[in-house]
């Protein structure tokens, strides 16, 4: 195995630092976590993403000691963590609710895990002072927390918990409040912070350009589970699933059902219209039920009907959205579903090839499509 | 014009409830003392015109001040007063806070209830309810009936007619002024803050110390002088509790008033006992003030 790549879980021999063994969270009659094993591994940059509601916050606050799983064992360091509260773990967590303390000034926030430990005054002010020039803080040391913006508490909270540099950092959504400039230089000094220090992050964000940028690994989640836990580049290119496929960036899907031909799949997906074909390693019986998830940049877009592929469709431009470097087109097949494709804006507005109602055809490569079972 | 109306409705409350009635005790403390209905002089004397005004105001003099100051009786009482009211207020706080940290962290559906048990004493008569405590604390009285039952005591404690009553008394009825801004602050407090502490290392114990407690302050101080500004007035729990030697202003100011009829002297005790109350309830308004503030 290449020693310069990070990728400890596809290592036999490595030890995790985090391991759920069949965690399951219920509150009353809900089940917030759902029966889940995984592993996160030391100096990870673990990435938890999901819709609003899926468990995230729960997951990081059993981490935390706040909540302890109805069934299940989580363990750190190879130890269950189950008899070990929330003051002697070493693990911090940023909140949410950032739970700032208000009676306290920012300086005495960020201070205040550090004096528990004991260090002397000069080490607590260095540190102090540290943080505060890495959040850019310095010049609302003084000020309480109601006397700030949103986004400078957002990165008080953040100071506070990066303060006592812990084994386990837990950030839940934490950059969410900062402007795209201060966000994207907080991302890389997290990376950066992460990469001196070794501290294992696991970070909840609603960014997934951001979990993208900072993670070893995304966790796709949904109503309590884990669907997918991989690099961001696998979780793009070879989702496991439709929810996996749907909810991080954009694709189009088209179910239809499938019969072996050849490496792959032909795909019939509707009346009238040429099957399609994706290269496949799946197993699927044949007439089953499939769905092929394409991404609109490795869709073509073109006026003739292109030569060599198999899957060519006609259709008609529906709408266009400019990006800027990029456009997205919309194109609506005869059977009313709506295919997506990309293509980089190399001429000016004025000068563009296609625009609306054109009559255009659209096509992919074989090994373009991923096929979902459906 | 509707503007005008609403800001004079509290101003005239004030005018009719607190500053004419004092008014008319400061005109009282300046008068000298007489056999007459009512017993003292002058009187105001409108028939007489102008010349009656001009001779009404001559006669008036600060001699009940000055007398306050000659019978060390007066001070005595003040100072008894107050220390009394402090030591009450701070046991009602280390009663109080318990129960109103007790209170907020009950569970959701009992809050209600509890908060109905806390207000329920006012439903029924002051005065019956410290009357029952002589019940309670005389020498044949149900507590001391408890302590020999359960053989603890051999011989009843004297406790009615002491201070201790009186401590009793006060911290009695005086518990849901300490409560209830105590339970506020507390009941608005952010769990997630003591979370936060305890991640950050605090043992639950040091959480309440650095988080729970500063937090509370402004109830605690809203509470304390709830308790303490009526409590240095407070006549009637002295007068059926205490004993003897229970010196307390409110307690002198009524002697003065039914015993001696000595209004004047009387007054110049009342006027005296609003200037030092003023301090505190200055003091208080300001804490409210700053509250407002930081939460605003
Ligand atoms: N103390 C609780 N009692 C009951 N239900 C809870 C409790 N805490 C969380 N839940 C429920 O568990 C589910 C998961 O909550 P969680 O806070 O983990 O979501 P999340 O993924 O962090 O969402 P968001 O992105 O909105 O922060 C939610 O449906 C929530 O209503
Ligand atoms: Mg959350």
């Amino acid at each position: 195995m290449n020693q310069s790549v990070f990728e400890p879980w596809n290592d036999p021999n490595a030890k995790p630092l985090i391991q759920f063994k069949g965690v399951t969270k219920r509150f009353g009659e809900f089940t917030a976590i759902d029966n889940q094993t995984f592993d996160i591994y030391e100096k990870e940059f673990f990435a938890l993403l999901g819709p609003s509601g899926c468990g995230k916050t729960t997951m990081m606050r059993m981490l935390a000691g706040f909540e302890a799983p109805t069934e299940g064992q989580i363990w750190l360091d190879g130890q269950d963590i189950a008899p070990i509260p929330p003051n002697k773990r070493a693990v911090n967590m940023m909140f949410q609710s950032y739970a700032l303390f208000p009676h306290l000034s920012v300086w005495d926030n960020i201070a205040f895990g550090l004096k528990r430990d004991g260090l002397p005054p000069d080490a607590i002010g260095d540190r102090v002072g540290e943080m505060l020039k890495l959040t850019r803080l310095e010049k609302f040391a003084k000020r309480k927390p109601h006397q700030i913006s949103g986004g400078q508490r957002q990165r008080v909270a953040l100071a506070r918990s990066l303060a006592k540099a812990p084994k386990l950092l837990l950030l839940d959504e934490p950059l969410g409040a900062l402007d795209a400039k201060l966000r994207q230089d907080t991302q890389f000094e997290l990376m950066d912070i992460q990469e001196t220090t070794g501290t294992t992050f696991v970070i909840v964000t609603h960014d997934q350009e951001e979990a993208m940028t900072v993670a070893s690994r995304v966790a796709v989640m949904d109503d309590g589970r884990i669907m997918q836990a991989d690099t961001p580049a696998n979780i793009y290119e070879m989702p496991n699933s439709v929810y996996v496929a749907d909810f991080i960036g954009d694709v189009t899907i088209i179910e239809g059902t499938a019969t072996r031909n050849g490496n792959g799949y032909d795909i019939a997906f509707a009346e009238g219209q040429p099957s399609l074909h994706a290269e496949s390693e799946i197993d699927l019986t044949d007439g089953s039920r499939a769905a092929l998830a394409i991404r609109p940049e490795k869709v073509s877009i073109s006026a003739e009907k292109p030569e060599n592929t198999r899957n060519a469709l006609q259709g008609k431009i529906l709408d266009i959205a400019y990006l800027g470097n990029l456009s997205t087109y919309h194109v609506e097949l005869p059977t009313g579903q709506i295919v997506k494709a990309q293509a980089a804006n190399t001429r000016r507005l004025s000068r563009r090839s296609f625009t609306w109602e054109d009559e255009v055809w659209i096509s992919w490569t074989d090994t373009a499509a991923v096929l979902l079972e459906a | 014009m509707r503007r005008v109306v609403l800001i004079a409705v509290p101003y005239l409350w004030l005018l009719a409830l607190f500053l004419v009635p004092f008014i008319i005790v400061l005109k009282i403390s300046l008068s000298d003392y007489a056999l007459s209905i009512p017993p003292y002089t002058p009187k105001l004397d409108f028939a007489a015109g102008w010349e009656g005004i001009k001779a009404f105001f001559s006669a008036l003099d600060f001699e009940n001040f000055t007398f306050l100051t000659t019978d060390d009786l007066y001070w005595k009482a003040y100072l008894s007063s107050v220390q009394i009211a402090a030591i009450a207020t701070l046991c009602t706080l280390l009663v109080g806070y318990p129960i109103a940290y007790g209170m907020a962290n009950a569970p959701d559906h009992w809050r209600p209830t509890l908060m109905m048990l806390v207000i329920l004493p006012f439903w029924t008569s002051f005065l019956i309810r410290v009357y029952s405590w002589m019940g309670i604390l005389s020498t044949e009285g149900y507590l001391n009936q408890l302590l020999i039952g359960m053989g603890l005591i051999s011989e009843p404690l004297t406790i009615l007619n002491t201070n201790t009553a009186v401590y009793i008394g006060i911290v009695y009825t005086y518990l849901p002024f300490m409560i209830l801004p105590i339970y506020a602050t507390l009941e608005r407090m952010d769990a997630s803050l003591l979370e936060a502490a305890e991640d950050l290392g605090c043992s639950r114990i040091q959480a309440f110390w650095l988080v729970t407690l500063p937090l509370s302050r402004n109830g605690i101080i809203a509470g304390c002088f709830l308790v303490f500004i009526p409590t240095i007035g407070e006549f009637v729990i002295p007068a059926l509790l205490g004993g003897s030697d229970t010196l307390m202003i409110g307690k002198v100011l009524w002697e003065e008033f039914f015993n001696n009829r000595d209004w004047p002297v009387a007054s110049a005790v009342a006027v005296i006992l609003l200037l030092i109350l003023i301090i505190p309830i200055i003091l208080f308004q300001r804490n409210e003030q700053k509250q407002r503030e930081a939460e605003g």
